[in-house]
């Protein structure tokens, strides 16, 4: 089957709807560098209807949060808002004076930032905070005490004196972003505006703060719009879903299609790259990266990335079509078939070996000054296996990380590498020890020294650790390169040349170079996106395997373990609650921290399992064993 | 309808280009930016002016700076075009031969506080505990003092001996250097590049020179230029108070102080070395000042100067 693209008529819509109820109606945004620069987004249409909340999933630098901004009527610093309606209710609010535009702002338009602990002033009690808003915007409510304990019962916070009389550092990181939303509502306006409001929180205040967004939004009719990398928390939240790459949406419509049938080949790679929490499964990250504004040459911007790129892709921008409820920007999208996003499942029969573990820690007690953060804490490390340390932030995972290192020094116990016992610091550990325990650090923007090239920072290992000529040298770091699939002309470059996830790959060459026995992997990959995240746990399970290195995997996010460890070891509060094989801690959790974990963790929904309501559209066409018919409006 | 699927996806591995100015010279790049802002080139202008009255001078002087050609504070005529001074020497020599010490003594006491106050301050941050304990406590005696009377209290111990002038002065630098290279080095030591060469078994004193030390470079130019600036203020001084070269040599300092009784007589002999002392350190001063500036910009967390620059010059400031 082949379906001819039609020619839409005008600007178009996300999905096809009646735009006459919807609150929020975006026509024709366009952000610009200055007045006459190069386009940060263009063409974002949307709308979104009240008590209906509208996800906007993408990598970071494709322009999210510029379009969430933008529906405040507010530009960052350096762009200007060029052109497009932000209609709400009607009202065009890029059209309004700066004075109107102030007013709406916080009574019609509101918005939750993504750090709560930024947005709140610390000087300010929570009270006097909530209270602040209702003010400013008379006539928003009558009573403001009143209204100051009923929304702040329905954000789920206690409406007591005490709690209005306290600071935000005395609060939580969930009831501080439960108070800034709290504050997004008090005035009861039509379009709330979310930016990544759950990234900084564990799995649990993540999950309660959600629940608190969507019954708000449904009790209040507001219309949502709700900023977020994180797939799987917009699967379960959003009614529909945009997808931006580049500056634009390349795919909009339902969260339950669009999350089973991804048309658009960026938004299939950025699905089939989340790992699940249920099934360990082969993750396919998308290489390369998104060109960035002034650098967005003709032809589809994601063509470079594309393994579905053909000719035309390169000298043809896409136009936006309609197939099946949604909006598509793929010249090919009418004949990739839509496919379930199944993905194949990791091929690893390997328990867990009963060898003397590599790496063994015994009742390890370390502190921060006077401050305890582990408590008798127990690990085994076997040879060629990977061991996840998972836990909360607080959890202790990586100070027993550093400890292991010995980039933390004071512990007591028992940590054995190949039996015999390790030194609490790295100074006072051997060349040999220090050779065979590599370290990776989270953050690849810090961990990699700015005044260095990449061959520079990779070779440095080899001089501390072995005495080997330059040439031996040389080529051993074009190698280890090779292996991360950098290659040879990285040798000369600066770490401001590279993006996150090129960054990340040298400094695990970095670590492979020195020949290690044991890896450990601290978060390395929480400051990626998903995308680059599954490129960069592939690499590690394959270079694991390859030269069956020993790995201990410290991570927040239970869903990885999946993919990667063969055991885990469940923090809280800096003591073992769990551990055992991942499919038995994963599986089946014997303690109630974990089966809570493994609970609240936000999850894909691709298939069956998510609201009733997507069953019936995602069943619909599996019935069928054909891709849906397009529905061609116009 | 089955779709070819590239066996090898067409992935180009496309390289944005050099997105800032962190290179291996990121002196000489961090420089050139400040030279091409308007202050940065109205500060090296003026400076360059100065200083090449100081160090070409004294090849064009048409008397000899210590001969007694004239009466005492002649007016500028035709073969003295500043007239004389107090001694009836030309003022013209003098002048072109009085500056060239004054540099190279402000840049020796430069050279010298900014080099030892940078090597204080970053082994204070970096090796922490004790040897910051000590380091810091030292350094707030010496500021307890004014720099000028620290100078002046050395001198008065030791003589007023050349050497001792630059050493003096250096040494005065050192603990302003030390304060602003210690608050950076706290900053950079936490960087997780210096844990992993920490991990990697080197040596304290390789790390800061390997690690440390590079990223250090905006700072410590900022630090630089602003310590020629009150080198030259503080010599120059000196000089004034009669601590500088023995009588007969030419100083800009000096000639001040010699010739202010004749102001009424033969003014230029005061306004002449004056304006060019000032001339001089507004020069470093605003020249610093600029590469401050782009000092700020380079300094930035990377991925956000990566930002920068890819928002190109378009951005209003």
């Amino acid at each position: 089957m082949r379906y001819e693209p039609a020619p839409l008529p005008g600007g178009l819509a996300g999905p096809p709807r009646p735009s006459a109820e919807a609150r929020l109606e975006v026509r024709d945004l366009e952000i610009r560098l200055g007045e006459s620069g190069p386009d940060v987004v263009s063409e974002i249409c949307f709308s979104v209807q009240a008590g209906e909340v509208l996800g906007l999933v993408g990598e970071s630098g494709s322009g999210k949060s510029t379009v969430a901004l933008a529906l405040l009527g507010h530009a960052r610093r350096g762009l200007k808002i060029c052109g497009g309606q932000v209609r709400l209710d009607g009202v065009d609010l890029l059209a309004l004076s700066p004075g109107d535009l102030r007013s709406a702002r916080g009574a019609k338009v509101s918005y939750v930032p993504q750090d709560p602990s930024s947005a709140l002033n610390p000087t300010l009690r929570v009270g006097t905070q909530l209270r602040e808003a209702l003010r400013v915007h008379a006539g928003a409510a009558d009573d403001i005490e009143a209204r100051v304990r009923e929304v702040m019962s329905e954000a789920y916070l206690e409406p007591t004196p005490e709690m209005l009389r306290r600071y935000p550092h005395q609060l939580s990181g969930g009831q501080q972003q439960r108070v800034s939303i709290a504050m997004a509502f008090a005035c009861r306006p039509s379009l709330i505006v979310l930016d990544e409001p759950t990234t900084g929180l564990d799995v649990s205040t993540q999950r309660h703060v959600l629940e608190t967004v969507r019954s708000l939004c449904q009790s209040y009719g507001v219309a949502a719009v709700y900023v977020s990398h994180d797939l799987a928390v917009v699967s379960g939240l959003a009614a529909s879903v945009a997808v931006m790459y580049a500056g634009r949406i390349i795919e909009i419509g339902p969260t339950a299609r669009l999350f089973c049938e991804p048309l658009h080949p960026y938004s299939r790679g950025l699905i089939s790259a989340v790992p699940s929490p249920e099934r360990a499964e082969v993750l396919t990250g998308i290489d390369g990266q998104q060109p960035r504004p002034g650098r967005r040459g003709a032809g589809c911007s994601f063509a470079s990335r594309c393994s579905f790129a053909a000719a035309d892709c390169r000298s043809h921008t896409p136009e936006p079509v309609v197939i099946n409820g949604r909006t598509v920007r793929c010249l090919r999208a009418w004949e990739i078939r839509p496919e379930s996003a199944a993905r194949p499942a990791v091929a690893d029969g390997r328990a867990a070996r009963l060898a003397a573990p590599i790496m063994s820690v015994r009742d390890v007690c370390a502190s921060y000054g006077q401050t305890p953060v582990l408590f008798d804490v127990a690990l085994d490390v076997p040879p060629e296996s990977c061991v996840a340390v998972v836990g909360e932030s607080g959890s202790g995972k990586t100070t027993l990380a550093r400890c292991i290192a010995g980039l933390h020094s004071n512990w007591t116990g028992e940590i054995t590498f190949r039996g015999a016992p390790l030194a609490s610091g790295s100074r006072r550990r051997s060349k040999d020890v220090l050779q065979r325990v590599q370290y990776i650090f989270q953050n690849p923007y810090t961990s990699l020294n700015p005044r260095k090239t990449i061959g520079q920072t990779v070779a440095q290992p080899l001089e501390q650790f072995l005495d080997i000529s330059f040439k031996e040298r040389s080529s051993r770091v074009v190698q280890v390169l090779e292996d991360v699939s950098l290659g040879g002309d990285f040798l000369s470059r600066y770490p401001d040349q590279l993006s996150g996830g090129e960054r990340q790959r040298v400094a695990i060459a970095r670590a492979l170079v020195a020949e290690p026995d044991l890896l450990i992997c601290d978060e390395v990959t929480s400051s990626l996106d998903v995308s680059v995240q599954a490129i960069i746990v592939e690499l590690l399970r394959r270079i694991q395997r390859e030269r069956q290195l020993a790995m201990i995997f410290i991570t927040h996010n239970l869903a990885l373990v999946r993919s990667i460890a063969q055991a885990a070891v469940v923090l809280r509060d800096g003591a073992v609650v769990e551990s055992g094989p991942v499919g038995q801690v994963l599986e089946r959790p014997a303690d109630a921290y974990t089966i809570r974990l493994m609970e609240d963790v936000p999850k894909l929904r691709t298939g069956p399992g998510g609201p009733a309501g997507w069953d019936t559209l995602a069943g619909r066409h599996r019935a069928d064993g054909s891709p849906a018919q397009p529905d061609i409006v116009g | 309808m089955a779709v070819n699927i590239p066996a090898t996806p067409a992935v180009s591995r496309a390289t944005p280009p050099a997105a800032s100015g962190i290179r291996r010279h990121q002196w000489a790049s961090m420089l050139w930016a400040a030279v091409r802002t308007q202050r940065g080139a109205i500060g090296l202008a003026l400076t360059c002016v100065v200083g090449l009255v100081a160090v070409v001078g004294p090849l064009l002087i048409p008397h000899s700076p210590d001969a007694l050609v004239t009466t005492e504070f002649a007016r500028p005529s035709g073969s003295f075009p500043l007239g004389s001074d107090f001694l009836g020497r030309d003022l013209l020599s003098r002048v072109l031969d009085g500056g060239w010490l004054l540099l190279v003594m402000a840049i020796a006491a430069t050279v010298i506080g900014v080099a030892g106050g940078a090597m204080a301050g970053m082994s204070a941050a970096y090796l922490r505990g004790h040897t910051d304990g000590i380091i810091m406590r030292t350094v707030d005696v010496i500021l307890s003092f004014p720099q000028l009377v620290f100078a002046l209290l050395l001198l008065a111990l030791l003589g007023p001996k050349l050497w001792l002038i630059v050493l003096a002065v250096g040494i005065s630098h050192a603990p302003q250097v030390a304060r602003v290279v210690r608050s950076a080095t706290l900053d950079i030591s936490e960087r997780d590049y210096v844990k992993v060469a920490e991990l990697q078994g080197m040596r304290p004193a390789r790390i800061m020179a390997k690690e440390v030390l590079p990223n250090l470079i905006a700072p410590l130019m900022v630090e630089a230029g602003l310590r020629l600036t009150y080198s030259i203020v503080i010599i120059a001084g000196l000089a004034f108070l009669g601590f500088g070269q023995p009588p007969p040599a030419a100083n800009w300092g000096t000639m001040i102080n010699e010739n202010r009784i004749g102001l009424s007589l033969n003014p230029w002999a005061v306004i002449i070395p004056a304006v060019l002392i000032a001339l001089l350190t507004i020069g470093t001063n605003t020249f610093t000042d600029a590469i401050a500036r782009v000092a700020i910009g380079v300094e930035r967390r990377p991925e956000e100067a990566a930002l920068i620059s890819d928002l190109g010059t378009g951005v209003a400031e």
